[in-house]
């Protein structure tokens, strides 16, 4: 069963409109949510919680805020993503492909033998990843490396570094939330995929990190003031344009968001970290995404 | 050679000092040793490019990794045995996984943080470094080889490890040819016993085989600057030369220079081995060289165990 109506990855990349642009967006995301739904039952393997988690914000960072040429992945000036939960990998490359990195057929050799998709980023055999993560931990600080290499090269590319919660456990990001506010780069951002579930379990009974933005706060960081829906994609805009605004570094905005949107049984739900679909439960999760994509306008 | 006696760690700020200018992308981290590692002096030079992070050695090797991507050549200071251990999984996960130029510099190595003690004293960061794909491990023998294997090591691409140590220790070869990565120094050619030398130990190694010829016995002395990739054909040709090959580091005799040695002999030449290190123990704080001689390296040492080595087996 597949969607009535497509929208045109290309399309959308072109619209200058944010609205319409916001909703076209939406709507890719919800597609390759299906498409990562499709590649994680066939193959077996994958993790749907943190990759369906953050389909809005990859879809927005590659489809609306940076400047990047897929036709020459290693154009020095491009902006940089930094996705240190590597877990979302199969979102990650379902977006890099369909933003024209390498062809959509290839998403069939996810994780699997000889495939240049491997489990968690690689960015020596993916084109458009830009560094290799999956141990959680590295992303901010090599983020901030890449941040401080624009000023010293004097170049004016913007470096994002999206975290998730199992990032936000590890005691290095905290090290390079220190040492990126005595840095302060220019266009460093931080992104925190905040869905509060991890793979044991609910973050607040696992490693509780609230209060997140206070915490940023304290170490100096510029935090957005309001806490954006990461599953709107006009909400990310919106982030976007404050972001854009800002003159002090480094930036951080917290984004709500469900492990494992989309599916009401995954949701929040820790056990789809990374289980394997079944086939029951695969029909009953494609079903509800292709609904609730159906009743987007 | 000359009897002058330089700490490796002046030598290497010197060294990044004088090459500033010739290798414009080169940026210096350290971890708040700089005083101890002697970048500080390069910091003082070059504030742009002078990265103090702090006491976070992850943190640090990753930044470092980060700026690699952009085409900077980073060289990450710190005491051997935090950069190694505390940024492990940043030398596996980002610098080795993805083959980026960063230089390690592995500062305080060996017994050389001799009074700090065990906690500081680094006797296995050889191991740890060398079982990493793509990893260069270099450990010089004096300040002049550790400031071309710098050197050198910012023309190659990939990571390299450099092995320093603190103290003043002779220098050895002033004007000889330049250290080269890959490439063993043969220092004696002989044909009863090879003894292979790295780092510190190498002027015992050099005074040990003058005794052992007075007393008729010649010595083929390899200085294995290189632990990887190490010079494979050298070590062949002398084993099968001598048939008996005596190893000698400031280093655990797990996992060193010794064992990868005996990797390569084990299946090219096999010889009759023995090994000069670090027994399996943690160490302990006390003058320098009175600790290198209570560990086993010394030139007695190394004469005694090349004498046993000698004697055939019953």
């Amino acid at each position: 069963m597949q969607a009535r109506t497509h929208c045109d990855p290309q399309v959308a990349l072109q619209e200058k409109d944010r609205k319409k642009k916001a909703a076209m967006l939406q709507r890719l995301a919800q597609e390759f949510r299906i498409t990562v739904l499709d590649i994680l039952h066939e193959k077996g393997t994958g993790h749907w919680g943190g990759a369906a988690s953050a389909a809005e914000l990859l879809v927005a960072l590659y489809f609306d805020a940076m400047n990047v040429r897929s036709e020459k992945p290693d154009w020095p000036d491009r902006d940089r993503l930094v996705v240190s939960k590597g877990h979302a990998s199969c979102m990650l490359y379902t977006v890099l492909a369909n933003r024209g990195y390498f062809p959509t057929e290839e998403l069939k050799t996810f994780r699997q033998i000889d495939s240049r998709l491997q489990g968690h980023p690689c960015m020596l055999t993916t084109p458009g990843v830009e560094m290799s993560t999956g141990a959680l931990g590295h992303g901010a600080s090599v983020a901030l490396g890449m941040a401080l290499a624009a000023r010293l090269l004097g170049k004016s590319y913007w470096t994002y570094v999206l975290l998730g919660d199992g990032d936000l456990n590890e005691g290095q990001t905290w090290e390079a939330i220190m040492a990126a506010a005595k840095f302060k780069p220019e266009r460093l951002v931080a992104l925190i995929d905040y869905n509060k579930v991890q793979l044991d379990g609910p973050s607040d009974q696992i490693m509780p990190m609230d209060p997140l933005p206070e915490k940023f706060r304290a170490f100096n960081w510029n935090v957005a003031p309001v806490v954006y829906d990461g599953h709107n994609v006009g909400a990310v805009l919106e982030s976007f344009d404050w972001i854009k605004n800002q003159r002090q570094w480094p930036v951080a905005v917290i984004y709500k968001t469900h492990k494992g949107r989309g599916v009401s049984f995954m949701e929040d739900n820790a056990y789809w970290h990374g289980a394997p679909i079944d086939d029951a439960s695969y029909a009953k999760a494609r079903k509800e995404l292709l609904q609730t994509l159906e009743a987007l306008p | 050679m000359t009897t002058t006696n330089v700490a490796m760690r002046d030598a290497f700020g010197e060294a990044l000092l004088a090459l500033a200018s010739d290798f414009p992308k080169m940026v210096v981290f350290d971890a708040d040793v700089s005083a101890s590692t002697r970048t500080a002096a390069f910091g003082k030079q070059c504030p742009n490019r002078f990265f103090n992070i702090g006491v976070a050695e992850a943190n640090m090797v990753d930044i470092a990794a980060g700026m690699a991507t952009c085409g900077l050549r980073p060289v990450v200071s710190t005491f051997a045995l935090f950069l190694t251990l505390k940024g492990a999984d940043q030398l596996r996960n980002v610098v080795c996984y993805n083959n980026l130029p960063v230089i390690l510099a592995g500062n305080y190595a060996g017994l050389s943080d001799s009074y700090d003690g065990a906690s500081h004293q680094s006797i296995f960061d050889i191991a740890t470094v060398r079982v990493m794909p793509n990893m260069t491990v270099v450990v010089p023998a004096d300040g002049v080889e550790l400031s071309q294997a710098l050197t050198a090591a910012l023309r190659r691409d990939g990571p390299t490890y450099i092995r320093i140590c603190r103290n003043p220790t002779p220098v050895l070869f002033a004007g000889e040819s330049p250290l080269e990565i890959g490439k063993i120094r043969k220092l004696k050619n002989g044909n009863d016993l090879t003894i292979a030398v790295c780092g510190v130990p190498t002027s015992m190694a050099i005074e040990a085989a003058d005794r052992l010829a007075q007393r008729g016995v010649s010595v083929d002395l390899l200085e294995v600057s290189t632990i990887k990739p190490i010079d494979v054909e050298a070590l062949v040709v002398s084993a099968r030369k001598t048939g008996k090959v005596l190893t000698v580091e400031e280093h655990t005799v797990l996992g060193g220079l010794g064992g990868a040695i005996a990797e390569v002999l084990s299946q090219r030449a096999p010889a009759r081995m023995s090994m000069i290190g670090i027994e399996d123990k943690f160490t302990e704080s006390g003058a320098y060289d009175a600790l290198l001689r209570k560990y086993g390296i010394s030139v007695e040492h190394i004469e005694s165990k090349a004498m046993r080595l000698l004697t055939p087996e019953p």
